[in-house]
């Protein structure tokens, strides 16, 4: 009697957890349906859901016409070229942090984190004058500067969760058998650290991929990423979700892909360590 | 433990991430801060000389700074009200006994990872066209007229749109703090006959209150500058016009840089004011 009716709970919860999933991801599903539509069918009245004439000519068009390559390349450099630099900068710091904590480092951290908050309009103006005076307006190198300075918080927690996890006899150990610093980073530490770095590169690359101000603030004709690519898509001229649709499964792909890798350091690196 | 050469190489390893942020904070602000007690148009004369106090009662005082902050208390929020409520509901769901559950996970994620120009373009252009979008045809259905959503439900479509978009990280956060509890202490409570919404009033809901903190705190951070998806949308029409938005209105579309600054600061400050307790709620798991 009992196991029938956790059975038939069970039964429930995955309807509805089913139903609610699909739900949300739909406007995701629909969007990629439609970028195999012709126009036509994409505005068809009634809408139709998979019995249409499947084409991939929407993405030849959008292909041709439009640059995409470009703009891909753009956010390809700008998010793998900030995470790799925000890495550079903050191993060093974190492990120091990690394993040769001071009484400031607390307090440290938390100043880190709090240059996060920093709404970024409210620097808007700052910024693009510096931009202007140095000719990085519109430019790879600005934003990937910039986008390296706003995520090297997120970059640091990230990496100091990770090396506070790495006990610290082990690096005792090969400082007793005469280890210098180096090695003992490059040889015992590095190796260790490996998975904690994977992730914090493929979450801070997933957030500058998306990111939505500065890229679309800083940016025209020359180093748009694909998030100006898609904005520009936004004055409406005649019928075009299916092309809309295709140029938008082009540009978020590669992250839902990434994304589910990603899935379970989301928490703990989004949260700045706070929920595990 | 650690020798003195050590600990003097650990501070020279610090050296590059906090110069770096260190100038990436101080000099924007101050610049932002000098600029903000200026007549600064750099179309109409560029710099215009000190003004004191003007351009911050100004800002206050003009007709589109209640609207804004009206604009973006709705936007903060209804987000968060949806979000951590849904969030809620979704992660007790998710975190039952079912099948498939791995992949009910990725669906309900899977938002997250969409781009903000992508989501506020297909929600604007697929989902909310008063002809042709989708919910359109729904509504055509059931026999009402389609709602002109983002003119005539404006700033209800911006917080759909940015809601769908949290509602993952909420869930998230939440169902991770959901697996920690401690489920001996539910079972118990239910053989002593404690009904559902008890055991959630009294043992879930309480475990979540520091996990709901996070959420809330972290979100109201990143909703405060919700830029992208307005942008998109409506450009700041139809009463969408939050503070964020108004200040770079200020200061790069009337280049307005005084003004917009004075603005600035408010922003910073206001958001400065949630990142206190924010700080608060992460600097005590420091400790531990």
């Amino acid at each position: 009697m009992a196991r029938a009716v956790t059975r038939n709970r069970k039964i429930v919860n995955t309807a509805l957890a089913w139903g609610i999933g699909l739900l949300i991801f739909f406007p995701i599903l629909w969007t990629i349906l439609t970028s195999f539509k012709t126009e036509a069918q994409a505005i068809s009245d009634p809408p139709v859901f998979l019995a249409f004439d499947w084409t991939l000519e929407n993405y030849g068009i959008v292909l041709e016409r439009s640059n995409y390559m470009r703009f891909l390349w753009n956010s390809v450099i700008i998010a793998g070229g900030s995470t790799v630099l925000g890495i550079i900068v903050a191993v060093p710091a974190a492990w120091s942090m990690a394993f040769v904590p001071s009484r400031r480092t607390k307090d440290i951290l938390l100043w880190m984190l709090s240059t996060k908050m920093l709404p970024a309009v409210g620097v808007l103006y700052p910024i693009y004058l510096i931009f202007i005076r140095l000719g990085i307006l519109d430019s790879r190198t600005g934003l990937v500067i910039v986008l390296m300075l706003m995520n090297l918080p997120i970059i640091v927690w990230m990496l100091y969760t990770y090396f506070r996890e790495i006990p610290g006899e082990i690096l005792e150990a090969a400082r007793m058998d005469g280890a210098s610093l180096k090695n003992e980073i490059v040889h015992v530490l590095m190796p260790m650290a490996v998975p904690g770095i994977a992730s914090t590169l493929l979450l801070n690359f997933i957030l500058a991929w998306n990111e939505a101000f500065w890229t679309l603030n800083l940016t025209a004709a020359n180093a748009a990423p694909l998030t100006a690519f898609i904005a520009s898509y936004s004055s409406p001229e005649g019928l075009f979700f299916a092309k809309l649709s295709a140029a938008s499964t082009m540009a978020i792909a590669p992250i839902l892909i990434l994304g589910w890798f990603s899935q379970k350091q989301l928490v703990s690196g989004l949260t700045f360590g706070a929920v595990k | 433990m650690a020798t003195r050469q050590s600990r003097s190489a650990a501070r020279l390893m610090m050296a590059p991430a906090v110069i770096l942020l260190l100038g990436w904070m101080l000099v924007p602000l101050i610049m932002t801060l000098l600029f903000s007690f200026k007549k600064y148009l750099p179309l109409r004369g560029g710099d215009l000389g000190w003004v004191g106090f003007d351009n911050y009662i100004r800002f206050v005082s003009s007709s589109a700074f209640w609207p804004s902050i009206y604009a973006t208390l709705v936007v903060v929020g209804g987000v968060l009200i949806i979000t951590v409520g849904f969030g809620i509901l979704l992660a007790i769901l998710l975190n039952q006994p079912m099948w498939g559950q791995g992949i009910v996970r990725i669906l309900v994620i899977a938002p997250f990872f969409v781009m903000p120009t992508v989501s506020a373009l297909v929600w604007k252009n697929m989902f909310m066209d008063p002809v042709n979008g989708l919910l359109a045809h729904l509504w055509k259905f059931f026999g009402a007229t389609p709602i002109e959503w983002l003119s005539q439900a404006s700033l209800q479509s911006i917080v759909m749109i940015v809601s769908w978009q949290w509602l993952p990280f909420a869930t998230l956060i939440l169902l991770t703090a959901i697996q920690s509890l401690d489920s001996e202490q539910l079972e118990a409570a239910e053989m002593d006959g404690a009904p559902p919404l008890k055991r959630f009033g009294y043992i879930t809901l309480p475990h979540l209150g520091r996990a709901i903190t996070v959420v809330v705190l972290i979100q109201t951070i990143f909703l405060l500058s919700v830029f992208a998806e307005i942008f998109v949308t409506t450009g700041g029409a139809f009463g969408t016009r939050t503070l964020t938005y108004l200040i770079y209105q200020r200061v790069l579309e009337s280049q307005n840089v005084g003004l917009g600054s004075a603005g600035g600061v408010y922003a910073i400050i206001l958001a400065n004011i949630v990142a206190i307790f924010l700080m608060r709620a992460v600097g005590k798991n420091l400790d531990a």
